[in-house]
């Protein structure tokens, strides 16, 4: 029964790596950039909403609500300035910019919110589930997590593919060029993916902190490394891969932290990750669309 | 309808239109013939905004198309069938149609749009749930058409439409051309097939390493000695 109850965990906290994924994936797929700043939004956005709960002290409902509208404005704002005026630079300018930003973000909110961690208070009131008599119980938060990764999932597969946004998402992402001489805004285009995968940066951090309340100035940085690999493993720019990454990350990291080593989980994480790379370079669902000339 | 007046274009220090202008009338088909390098795609590229001329002129219509920004040269009517197709291979054919009616607003007519193109290509129908990817060369070429002629423009820039098919299907594209000219539409086309271009145009421009070096009516052209030997082998 251990197993399986590790097994939820490890779902649960791969659904949180996967909705992350989903924003570097998408924002890799469609601007070709990797947004190393990502994971410090997720940060801002556990302090936003701590902040309003415990400081303030509205409902959690209000606060997560507030943080993802901030985190989307957040998002916005950095692609306007930083990356944007950056759109025919070299890539390494601009993963030097992200990278600077993420320190940006870091040693912002250590001026705002102090160098002391805080505690998080979890936003999902629901109790636990306890099944088979009490020897397996399920948490609020995975209760919430898990459907809410699988709703967001869904909701995006049929954004992008079912609406003209999401075509021109995936035409943009395909070839700029074209995608422009069909009248598509790139600019706006590349906006909307940074507010969506912002937004679900929020989402992200309100159930992570929920389920693991430590909350300092770096601690969106691991979970966004860990939502990296996932992007990576799954295959960057695919959204099905995103979210299958994230989650077999998630399973890895729990049942080796169980079974293994709890010092050596995140090394494995990592060696897993390589280990992938060298067997399928693209990932899990790369993108290898046959192709006649 | 469109005119290019004393146009220069360079890629970094390399100045690849040196001076070039011509016109384009209403209904006409107007051939720009050239070697590979000559500047041919490069013109079209500035016409529909991808890249920025250094000095000039593109007026269409009365308006100054180089300061409208690329994304909304299709809504005043200009469709761009890029060299090389560029279909979207992950979306699927009728997918890419609808792409072409980006910025059409008009739902219905949209549809009606969709009904003609299936009708001037039927193998398109046939297709239109299978990933463009998967379509070969000549299908990618009439979906690449098709989504042109889903803007509903009133003029279409056609970069080598015939590039890399079979004889067969090189005249299908060239009946195709001739059916858009006489559903009103102008075609500027841009093609290394100097004589299947002639013979269906109404005037050409010869350009050479970035100037138009020969113009005239696509008759003359063809009966031209010096042409005759640079580009119709004979």
């Amino acid at each position: 029964m251990s197993f399986l109850s590790y097994l939820i965990r490890g779902i649960s906290l791969g659904s949180v790596y996967s909705i992350i994924a989903l924003g570097y994936t998408m924002v890799y797929g469609i601007a070709k950039m990797l947004n190393f700043a990502h994971g410090d939004i997720i940060m801002i956005g556990g302090y936003v909403i701590f902040t309003i709960m415990s400081t303030i002290g509205l409902p959690p409902f209000v606060a997560v609500l507030v943080g993802i509208v901030l985190c989307t404005l957040l998002g916005v704002t950095i692609e306007r300035i930083a990356y944007k005026p950056l759109r025919s630079a070299s890539s390494l300018a601009v993963l030097i910019t992200a990278i600077g930003v993420s320190y940006f973000l870091q040693n912002f909110a250590l001026l705002i919110f102090g160098a002391d961690a805080k505690s998080f208070t979890s936003v999902i009131k629901l109790s636990p589930l306890e099944l088979a008599g009490g020897k397996l119980t399920i948490s609020g938060e995975t209760l919430v997590t898990i459907p809410l990764c699988i709703i967001i999932m869904v909701f995006l597969s049929v954004f992008v593919k079912k609406t003209k946004v999401g075509r021109g998402m995936i035409a943009v992402s395909e070839n700029k060029e074209a995608a422009i001489l069909m009248g598509v805004n790139v600019n706006r285009t590349i906006a909307i993916t940074f507010a969506i995968g912002s937004a679900l940066a929020a989402v992200a951090s309100a159930l992570m902190f929920s389920a693991y309340p430590a909350l300092s100035t770096t601690s969106g940085a691991m979970p966004g490394i860990k939502a990296f690999v996932a992007a990576v493993f799954g295959g960057i720019g695919s959204i099905p891969g995103a979210m299958i990454g994230g989650i077999l990350l998630g399973i890895i990291e729990i049942l080796s932290r169980a079974y293994i080593s709890s010092q050596l989980a995140d090394a494995i994480v990592f060696l897993v990750l390589i280990l992938v790379l060298l067997v399928k370079p693209t990932g899990i669902l790369g993108k290898k669309i046959q192709e006649k000339v | 309808m469109l005119e290019i007046k004393n146009l220069q274009v360079y890629y970094g220090l390399i100045q690849a239109i040196k001076d070039v202008s011509f016109k384009v009338n209403e209904g006409e088909v107007i051939a720009l013939i050239g070697a590979n390098g000559a500047g041919k795609t490069t013109i079209l590229h500035t016409i529909t905004g991808l890249l920025p001329a250094k000095n000039g002129e593109v007026v269409y219509e009365g308006k100054d198309l180089l300061k409208i920004p690329a994304h909304e040269i299709i809504s005043h009517g200009i469709a761009h069938v890029p060299e090389g197709r560029q279909v979207f291979s992950q979306l699927t054919v009728y997918e890419n149609l609808l792409m072409g009616a980006y910025t059409r607003k008009d739902k219905d007519e949209i549809e009606e749009s969709l009904v003609n193109i299936y009708k001037r290509f039927p193998r398109l129908e046939e297709r239109k749930g299978q990933y463009a990817g998967t379509l070969s060369g000549g299908e990618q070429q009439m979906l690449a058409m098709g989504r042109a002629l889903m803007s509903k423009p009133r003029i279409v820039l056609m970069d080598e439409p015939s590039m890399g098919l079979s004889p067969i299907l090189v005249e299908e594209v060239f009946d195709i051309i001739e059916s858009i000219r006489k559903s009103g539409t102008t075609v500027l086309l841009v093609e290394q097939n100097a004589k299947k271009a002639l013979s269906i145009a109404d005037r050409g421009y010869v350009l050479e390493t970035g100037n138009i070096v020969l113009e005239g009516s696509a008759s003359s052209l063809l009966n031209d000695e010096s042409v005759k030997k640079a580009y119709l082998g004979e």
